[in-house]
């Protein structure tokens, strides 16, 4: 087997900037994207992701000129997430030189969106955004929930049910953040990255709770996923990429180094 | 000053293979172009695509591609890439059926369901992220060390009639041809725009190559 597990950085960039702090000791400039990307490329990022949290739709078009700038320098897969909710959306973020998209609420309110999207412009660029928390009590079987608007709106979906019909209707890959341990620094929840992981035949990027490299090396082995995301640690300078990786090979896992 | 054109059919994204031919050769000229003359015109000419074949043949054949790059092929240096490589091949299984361009006798199959790896862990399809390229002697692989991890992305794989066609093999589980090459025609299943540094260096050797192996 020599297909390498990817480490994939996010940035959230709201109205053309990184925000919840990005940290380099040689960076003069720290909410300056094309330059936290540039980095995380020469560190040896598998991917970059964008995550748009701009509030205002005027706004848009910054993350647009974000993703120009660093496609014609960083030459890793860029995806983009927030916002997208129409063909015209994925089509502008694809031109501005994306190569896949997020796509979160919008497949929630209308999952015909997602097979549009995979039929116009195919599978490998869709990737669908699953938020997920846990709703079963102790004691029951473990159960999880889709969840909207930041992990505020519950929608009654079944996570793990939802992710193999995101699969079915064209998704290309699953993007699953654990609503409970997003912001914790606690681990990924494995029970439910593992559940998705085996439940769907695409690969699965595991994201939110990463506190430490141990975390990421976990979300593979026992969450079995297929890409780990994180934003925080490789932003406060705590590890680098390379060291992440490093890590991740002396616990017996095949990254690109 | 060369130019290097890039064929423009409809499929898929073309900017960040444009970006990255003009990042490894700034002296190139480079034209994304569904224009016969501005193809047949160019020094060397770039094949990418991907989606589907049905939709990647129909395109061809609606906007008269077939013939110029059938033409073109026959002495241009001449780079597919993904969908633009299994195009090169007689036919796939994808779309129940689809006949290709046949510069290179060959199927183009879909990975099969429910492989595992060597620990039994399950496979996922589309095949992607970064994988080792077993490279045999050519003069694109010039720079580029033996086993280099070039990014994927794709569920079906070519499969030549030839060996000697295949330039490359990755494995997932077993090997497959990553890349075939035959005289001034080159063409790869990975996606080197994606593939940062080795990437690069694969776009510059093919715009400094003559086409001769």
């Amino acid at each position: 087997m020599s297909l390498a597990k990817r480490i994939i950085p996010c940035l959230d960039v709201d109205n053309g900037r990184v925000v919840k702090g990005v940290q380099f000791v040689d960076i003069r400039d720290a909410g300056d994207p094309v330059e936290i990307a540039r980095r995380y490329d020469l560190e040896g990022a598998d991917e970059i992701t964008f995550l748009d949290i701009t509030a205002t739709h005027d706004n848009r078009d910054t993350i647009v000129h974000v993703v120009e700038q660093v496609a014609s320098e960083v030459f890793i897969p860029l995806t983009v997430g927030g916002g997208i909710r129409t063909l015209e959306d994925i089509r502008r973020m694809l031109n501005a030189g994306a190569d896949k998209v997020g796509i979160n609420s919008a497949a929630v309110f209308n999952p015909e969106f997602v097979n549009q999207a995979a039929e116009k412009f195919g599978s490998q660029c869709i990737v669908v955004a699953i938020d997920a928390k846990k709703v079963s009590q102790s004691g029951e079987e473990n159960r999880w929930e889709i969840f909207t608007h930041g992990g505020r709106k519950p929608t009654g979906i079944n996570a793990v049910e939802w992710a193999v019909k995101m699969k079915d209707f064209g998704a290309g890959e699953i993007l699953l953040t654990s609503m409970d341990r997003d912001g914790t620094k606690s681990g990924f929840d494995l029970l439910l990255t593992r559940a998705i992981s085996e439940a769907v035949s695409i690969p699965v990027i595991a994201s939110g709770g990463v506190g430490n490299l141990d975390h990421l090396a976990d979300g593979i082995i026992e969450g079995k996923a297929d890409a780990v995301l994180a934003a925080s640690i490789f932003h406060f300078g705590e590890y680098t990429i390379e060291q992440a990786k490093r890590h991740m090979q002396s616990r017996g896992i095949e990254v690109r180094l | 000053m060369s130019s290097v054109a890039v064929i423009d059919y409809g499929m898929g994204n073309l900017h960040s293979i444009a970006k990255a031919l003009q990042h490894a050769d700034p002296q190139t000229h480079v034209q994304i172009s569904a224009d016969a003359n501005v193809i047949r015109n160019a020094d060397r000419v770039v094949f990418p695509g991907v989606g589907a074949m049905r939709d990647c043949m129909q395109a061809l054949h609606d906007l008269h591609l077939v013939e110029v790059i059938q033409q073109v092929a026959q002495h241009k240096p001449f780079l597919g890439i993904c969908l633009g490589m299994q195009a090169l091949l007689s036919d796939s299984e994808e779309n129940g059926g689809i006949n290709c361009l046949n510069l290179f006798p060959g199927h183009v199959r879909r990975f099969a369901d429910h492989l595992c790896d060597e620990q039994g862990q399950p496979l996922k399809i589309p095949h992607m992220g970064w994988n080792r390229v077993k490279q045999k002697p050519h003069p694109l692989w010039r720079n580029i060390a033996q086993d280099s991890r070039f990014y994927f992305v794709h569920s079906y794989y070519a499969n030549p009639d030839h060996e000697q066609d295949s330039i490359a093999s990755t494995d997932y589980p077993r090997p497959f041809t990553c890349a075939l090459a035959r005289d001034n025609v080159f063409a790869v299943q990975f996606h080197p725009e994606k593939s940062q540094a080795v990437g690069l260096q694969l776009l510059q050797n093919f715009l400094c190559w003559d086409g001769t192996s």
